[in-house]
């Protein structure tokens, strides 16, 4: 795989430097059996530094897993080595199943099978755990 | 057919619709025989994982004197909980056998756990050191009765102890935020302070708020007196309950700073943190808190079994 050109699949952009192994996981790229290319602390006009995903597949990417983690990050979609669609990313009003509720004292961590859920304060990027309300601190 | 409602946070009823319950509970002291058979045939599921005297009796005594009947357990040592089961099929099982459930738990956010697989109302009757929203209803009709005024507005409340754990201040905080002119004076060592999520609200809806380490200092400005124990069951750590547990205690000296008809409230259960001679002062009201404690209940269960038409539809 040429990581400075795809010819078929996404490329996630302005990743913020370091959260680009943390969308990996997020987005179960480890399991996947196509090219996949991580590219850490690229230079930056617009942020710096920054992580960019290359995807050499055409995959339904979760835009709300994104858009949880930094709405700030861009999607373009290559078909024929060229970018044909750039996918608008926002914060999601809810995320379930994407990250776990770290308070030690919340239900979900003795409750077995429950939706780990954490909800948008409207107006605002923090989200809250739907049951205890703790806020989800992402790991610096 | 209306909409199934729960009470897991204050914020479940609109300002119009908590004052309507307190409306209630005021028609049922004025006149409890005309409410005495209303739950006939009706049962409350008290779901209690964790130890309770107040609450747990209060909700009993409410069903019982609306002439409906009582269920459930008072540790989680005499449910299936020993075996493993799942806060989730606990309710499944009981919602077969009861009307509606109250549900106490030591972890939070388990009430509104009940309430997202439950099929009857669900009450929050305290989950570990997140909420308690009836002991609020409790506190509120206790505030709107003994003020002159009869009023939730306008006045400066003290909330005092450990306000970090403290669910019943959490939920006071919660509800008193919708009146209109309540200053809060938040008092506390460093390390039990309100938890930041309602400081931010606190400093986003502009509602003026203090926060100090010292109770002498802000006695003569306060309006209510909000005192709390510091729990040992909240902590991990042995050490840092016994340094924190003896932060406050109101004696008969503090209570020289304050103002005359100020009123001193406390959820209860007490260990030291009021004196046993404040007690004897008129402005002591946390024993009358608990008579209002039943009204209240008994109130909110007519609004929630839809025996009383006090609720709207939901937000």
């Amino acid at each position: 795989m040429n990581v400075d050109s795809i010819e078929r699949g996404v490329v996630i952009d302005h990743i913020a430097a370091g959260k680009g192994m943390d969308i990996v996981r997020l987005l179960d790229l480890e399991k996947m059996t196509c090219p996949v290319a991580v590219i850490r602390n690229a230079r930056s006009g617009k942020i710096g530094k920054k992580d960019i995903i290359k995807i050499e597949d055409e995959i339904d990417v979760n835009l709300d897993v994104l858009g949880f983690i930094d709405p700030n990050i861009t999607v373009n979609i290559i078909e024929d080595s060229r970018i044909v669609e750039k996918r608008r990313i926002a914060p999601p009003n809810q995320v379930v199943n994407v990250v776990q509720c770290k308070n030690p004292r919340c239900i979900t961590s003795t409750e077995r099978d429950l939706p780990q859920i954490f909800l948008r304060k409207p107006g605002s990027k923090v989200y809250r755990c739907r049951y205890c309300e703790q806020e989800y601190q992402p790991r610096d | 057919m209306e909409a199934l409602r729960h009470l897991i946070s204050p914020g479940d009823l609109s300002r119009a619709e908590t004052d309507r319950i307190l409306d209630l509970a005021d028609e049922i002291i004025a006149a409890p025989d005309e409410y005495s058979a209303k739950c006939r045939g009706k049962k409350i599921a008290t779901l209690f994982y964790e130890p309770s005297t107040r609450t747990r009796l209060s909700f009993e005594a409410a069903m019982l004197e609306l002439g409906g009947g009582v269920l459930g357990f008072s540790s989680a040592d005499s449910s299936s909980a020993t075996k493993g089961e799942s806060v989730a099929d606990t309710v499944r099982t009981v919602e077969n056998f009861a009307d509606i459930i109250a549900i106490r738990h030591p972890k939070e956010g388990a009430a509104a756990v009940a309430a997202r697989y439950a099929a009857i109302p669900v009450i929050n009757a305290g989950d570990g050191g997140h909420l308690h929203p009836t002991q609020t209803l409790t506190d509120l009709l206790t505030i709107r009765s003994l003020r002159a005024h009869h009023s939730l507005d306008g006045f400066t409340i003290g909330l005092c102890g450990d306000l970090m754990f403290g669910r019943t201040v959490h939920s006071l905080v919660k509800a008193l935020m919708e009146r209109d002119g309540v200053r809060f004076v938040l008092i506390s060592p460093k390390e039990l302070r309100l938890p930041a999520y309602l400081l931010d609200e606190l400093r986003e809806r502009a509602i003026p708020f203090e926060e100090v380490e010292h109770l002498d200092a802000v006695m003569p400005s306060l309006d209510v007196l909000y005192m709390t124990r510091v729990q040992k069951e909240r902590f991990f750590n042995e050490q840092d309950y016994v340094r924190l547990r003896d932060s406050y205690i109101l004696d008969a000296e503090k209570m020289r700073l304050a103002k005359e008809d100020m009123m001193v409230l406390h959820p209860l259960p007490r260990v030291n943190e009021i004196a046993a001679e404040v007690d004897a002062d008129a402005r002591a009201a946390y024993f009358k808190q608990m008579w209002y404690g039943k009204y209240a209940r008994m109130a909110l269960i007519l609004a929630l079994l839809g025996l009383c038409p006090v609720l709207g539809q939901p937000a």
